[in-house]
C-alpha cells in the first residue's frame, strides 16, 4: 500500500532536479514510439543531440526556436502564478505579430531606433488586449478563462487568415496569403551572417530579467504570487484581486504579442497564418517544467527547442515521424506534473496491516 | 424571404443534426465527468484520438461498429489515464486535461504519420449511410430531415436517453451526481469516491471518443490532421450552457448545430460580399456567447475542480 505523507520543506535542490528527471524521462520514453515506427533507438537519439547541438548552425536553430518559447513560456508563467490560466498565448502570438506588421510594413517610416520600440510596444499592446477580453469576462462575469482563451485563439487565427487575404495581403506576394515584409528599419537584425538566430533572443532574455526582477522584488509580484495562493485569503488581506488579475492578463498577453513580433521581425520578415506551429500551447509546458520560475522558463525553452530541432533532423535522417517531438512535449508535461507530487508529499510504501479495522477502512 | 426558406428547408434540419451529433457525444462525455467532479480538458485530444482509431481500425477491416467500439475503447483508455492523474494522485486538473490533449494528439497524428507515411490523399473508408426507415424515412419533412440521418446520430440520441436515465433513475447515477457534489458523504455511505469519480471519467471520455468517430467513420469517411479543430473545446463551453443536464446538453447542442448549419447556408447567399472566415468564426464566438450568458448563474457542481483524499476534509 502507497502512502503520501506531506512534506514540510524542501531542498531546492531536489526541487530543481525533479523537472530535468521528468524532461529525460520523456526523452527516454520517446524510445518506445521510435522503436514501434521501426527506427534504430540509439542511433534516433544520436541525431536527435546532433541535430540539436551538433554544430554552430545547429545551435543557431536551436536558440532561434526557442526565443518564442521563452516569450510564450513567460506568458504563461506569469499567468498560472495568480492562477490565471491562460492557454489563449497563441491568439495573443498572432495578433502582437499582426500589430507589429500592420505598424512596421511601410506604414511608418521612422530610423530602426524608433521602429523597433515601436512594433515591440505594437504587438505588446495587441497580445495584452487580447487577453484583457477573457480577463474581464473572468472578472466581471464569472466565464471560466480557460475556455473563452482556448476558443479565441480559434477565431484570431481565422482573423489572421482574414486579413491576410483581404486589407493585409501583399500585392506582390504572387497571390500567396501573406503580408507585405517588414521594412528594414523593422526588421531585428540577424546576430551573425547566414545564421538564423536574431535579437528577438536579447528581447527575451532582458525580458525574462525584468519579470524576474518584477515577481521577485515588486508589489506586483507580491500580489500576483498572493492572488496565486489563496485568492480568498488574498482578498482579505487587502489586496486588490480584480485589479492584480488585470495586471496579471495584460503582462501575460504582452509577453505572448512579444512572440509573435519577435518571429515577424526577427525570423520571418513577414506574416503567414502558420508562422507558429503551437508556440502558444507549448509555452505551457515550458512554464511548467519551469516551476514556472522566469528564468527556468530560459532553461525549459532551450530543452523544449532542443526536442524539436533535434527531432526534426532525426526525423528527416531516419523516416522517423517528426510528430515524436510533439509526443515528446506532451509526455515532458504528464511527467513534470506526476514528479511535482515528489514536491509536496514523500512517497511511502508501508505494509497494510492486517487488522480487522483497517482492512475494513480499506475497503 | 429566403432566410425563412433556409429554415423551412428539411435539408438544413438535417444538416444542424448532422453537425450536433459530434457535439452531443462531447457535451455528454464531458457532462459526465464534471457531474463526477473532475473537469476533462483532455476532451480535445480524446475528439483527435476516437477520430484517428474509429477510422483507421475499419480501414483495417474491423467492421464499422467494430471502429465504434475501439474508438470508445481509446477514449476510455486516455480518460483512466486523466482519472489516475487527477483522482488518487490529485493533481491539477487543468494541466493534466491539457497534457492529455497533447498526448493523445500527438500519440494519434505519429500513429498515423507512421502507419501511412507517404499519402497524398488520405486513404477512404466505406462509412455509414443514412438509414432508409420504411414509411419514416418518406414522411415529408421530418423524413429527410431526422431520418435519413447515421447510425451514429441515433445512439447519440440514444445516449442522451441513457446517460439521463442512469444519472437520475438509479442509485449509480445519485452516488456519481454526489460524488460530484459531496464526496465524503459518499465516502460516508461505504462507496469509493475513487472508483466512482475514474468510472465517470472513463465512461465520459468514451463518449467523447464516439464524438470523434462521428468525424471519420460518419460525416466524412477519412482521417485529416487539425479535423477536431476546437470541437472540443466548444464541449466545454455548452456543458456550462447544459447547466450540466442531459436534455438541455442535447438542445445546447442541437441549437449549436442549427446556427452553424444556418451561417454555412448564410454564407452561399452574401459570401461574395463578407469574407468566409467571419462566418467560421461564429461557432466559437458563440459559444463564448454561451458560456457568458450563463457564467453568472452556473451552478457548478460543488466539488469540480477539488481533488479528494481520504480521511481530509
Amino acid at each position: 500500500m502507497i502512502r503520501f505523507e506531506p512534506r514540510s520543506n524542501v531542498s531546492s535542490l531536489f526541487a530543481l532536479a525533479l523537472p530535468i528527471v521528468a524532461g529525460i524521462t520523456a526523452l527516454a520514453l520517446a524510445a518506445i514510439p521510435i522503436a514501434a515506427a521501426g527506427g534504430e533507438v540509439f542511433a534516433a537519439y544520436g541525431h536527435i543531440f546532433k541535430g540539436a547541438f551538433g554544430s554552430k548552425f545547429a545551435l543557431s536553430e536551436l536558440l532561434a526556436r526557442a526565443t518564442p518559447l521563452i516569450f510564450t513560456g513567460l506568458a504563461v508563467s506569469v499567468a498560472f502564478r495568480a492562477k490565471l490560466w491562460n492557454i489563449g498565448a497563441e491568439g495573443q502570438l498572432y495578433v502582437g505579430a499582426l500589430a507589429a506588421v500592420a505598424v512596421g510594413s511601410g506604414a511608418i517610416s521612422a530610423p530602426a531606433y524608433i521602429m523597433i520600440p515601436l512594433i515591440m510596444l505594437a504587438g505588446m499592446i495587441a497580445g495584452g488586449t487580447l487577453m484583457l477580453v477573457p480577463t474581464l469576462l473572468k472578472t466581471r462575469l464569472g466565464a471560466d478563462e480557460v475556455v473563452t482563451t482556448l476558443l479565441l485563439n480559434f477565431v484570431v487565427l481565422l482573423f489572421v487568415q482574414m486579413m491576410l487575404e483581404g486589407p493585409m495581403k501583399d500585392p506582390m506576394g504572387m497571390g500567396w496569403p501573406q503580408s507585405e515584409p517588414m521594412t528594414s528599419a523593422a526588421t531585428l537584425p540577424k546576430m551573425f551572417p547566414r545564421m538564423r538566430i536574431h535579437w528577438g533572443l536579447v528581447i527575451a532574455l532582458v525580458s525574462t530579467l525584468v519579470i524576474y526582477i518584477m515577481m521577485k522584488r515588486s508589489v506586483w509580484g507580491f500580489e500576483i504570487r498572493a492572488t496565486g495562493e489563496n485568492v480568498s485569503a488574498a482578498k482579505h488581506a487587502g489586496i486588490p484581486v480584480t485589479s492584480t488579475f488585470i495586471k496579471v492578463g495584460l503582462i501575460s498577453g504582452a509577453l505572448a504579442g512579444l512572440a509573435g513580433v519577435s518571429e515577424v521581425a526577427g525570423l520571418k520578415g513577414y506574416l503567414t497564418s502558420d508562422i507558429s506551429p503551437g508556440f502558444g500551447y507549448t509555452g505551457v509546458v515550458v512554464a511548467m517544467l519551469a516551476g514556472l520560475s522566469p528564468v527556468g522558463v530560459v532553461i525549459a525553452a532551450v530543452f523544449i527547442a532542443a526536442v524539436f530541432v533535434g527531432a526534426d533532423s532525426m526525423s528527416r535522417a531516419m523516416g522517423v515521424s517528426s510528430y515524436i517531438a510533439d509526443l515528446v512535449v506532451a509526455m515532458s508535461l504528464i511527467c513534470v506534473l506526476i514528479s511535482s507530487l515528489f514536491v509536496r508529499f514523500k512517497i511511502r510504501f508501508v505494509k497494510p496491516k492486517k487488522t480487522p479495522l483497517a482492512a475494513k477502512g480499506e475497503a | 424571404m429566403e432566410y425563412i426558406d433556409i429554415l423551412l428547408s428539411a435539408n438544413f434540419w438535417a444538416a444542424a443534426i448532422r453537425i450536433a451529433t459530434p457535439l452531443i457525444f462531447g457535451v455528454l462525455g464531458a457532462l459526465v465527468c464534471e457531474r463526477a467532479g473532475v473537469l476533462n480538458l483532455g476532451i480535445e485530444g480524446i475528439f483527435v484520438v476516437g477520430a484517428m482509431c474509429g477510422w483507421m481500425a475499419v480501414w483495417l477491416g474491423a467492421g464499422l461498429w467494430g471502429g465504434v467500439l475501439i474508438a470508445a475503447l481509446a477514449g476510455a483508455f486516455f480518460g483512466l489515464l486523466h482519472g489516475i492523474l487527477t483522482v488518487p494522485l490529485g493533481l491539477s486538473q487543468h494541466v493534466s486535461g491539457l497534457g492529455i490533449t497533447m498526448f493523445a494528439t500527438s500519440v494519434s497524428y505519429f500513429t498515423y504519420r507512421t502507419a501511412l507515411p507517404k499519402v497524398s490523399s488520405p486513404p477512404r473508408i466505406e462509412a455509414f449511410q443514412p438509414l432508409d426507415i420504411p414509411v419514416l424515412s418518406d414522411l415529408p419533412f421530418i423524413g429527410p430531415a431526422l431520418f435519413q440521418q447515421t447510425s451514429m446520430t441515433f445512439l447519440a440520441l440514444a445516449m442522451v436517453l441513457l446517460v439521463s436515465y442512469v444519472l437520475y433513475r438509479t442509485p449509480l447515477g445519485l452516488a456519481i451526481r454526489a460524488v460530484g457534489d459531496n464526496p465524503s458523504a459518499v465516502e460516508a455511505q461505504g462507496l469509493s469516491v475513487f472508483a466512482l469519480r475514474i468510472g465517470a471519467i472513463m465512461a465520459g471520455s468514451a463518449l467523447m471518443a464516439l464524438g470523434g468517430a462521428f468525424l471519420t467513420m460518419s460525416a466524412f469517411d477519412a482521417f485529416f490532421f487539425g479535423m477536431i479543430n476546437g470541437r472540443g473545446w466548444i464541449c466545454i463551453a455548452l456543458v456550462v450552457f447544459a447547466s450540466w443536464r442531459p436534455g438541455k446538453a442535447l438542445l445546447g447542442a442541437l441549437l449549436f448545430g442549427a446556427f452553424d448549419a444556418f451561417q454555412i447556408r448564410l454564407q452561399n447567399e452574401v459570401g461574395a460580399v463578407i469574407p468566409s472566415q467571419v462566418f467560421l468564426m461564429i461557432p466559437y464566438l458563440l459559444s463564448i456567447v454561451a458560456l457568458v450568458l450563463v457564467a453568472r448563474k452556473a451552478d457548478y457542481p460543488r466539488a469540480l475542480l477539488q481533488p479528494y483524499f481520504r480521511g481530509q476534509r
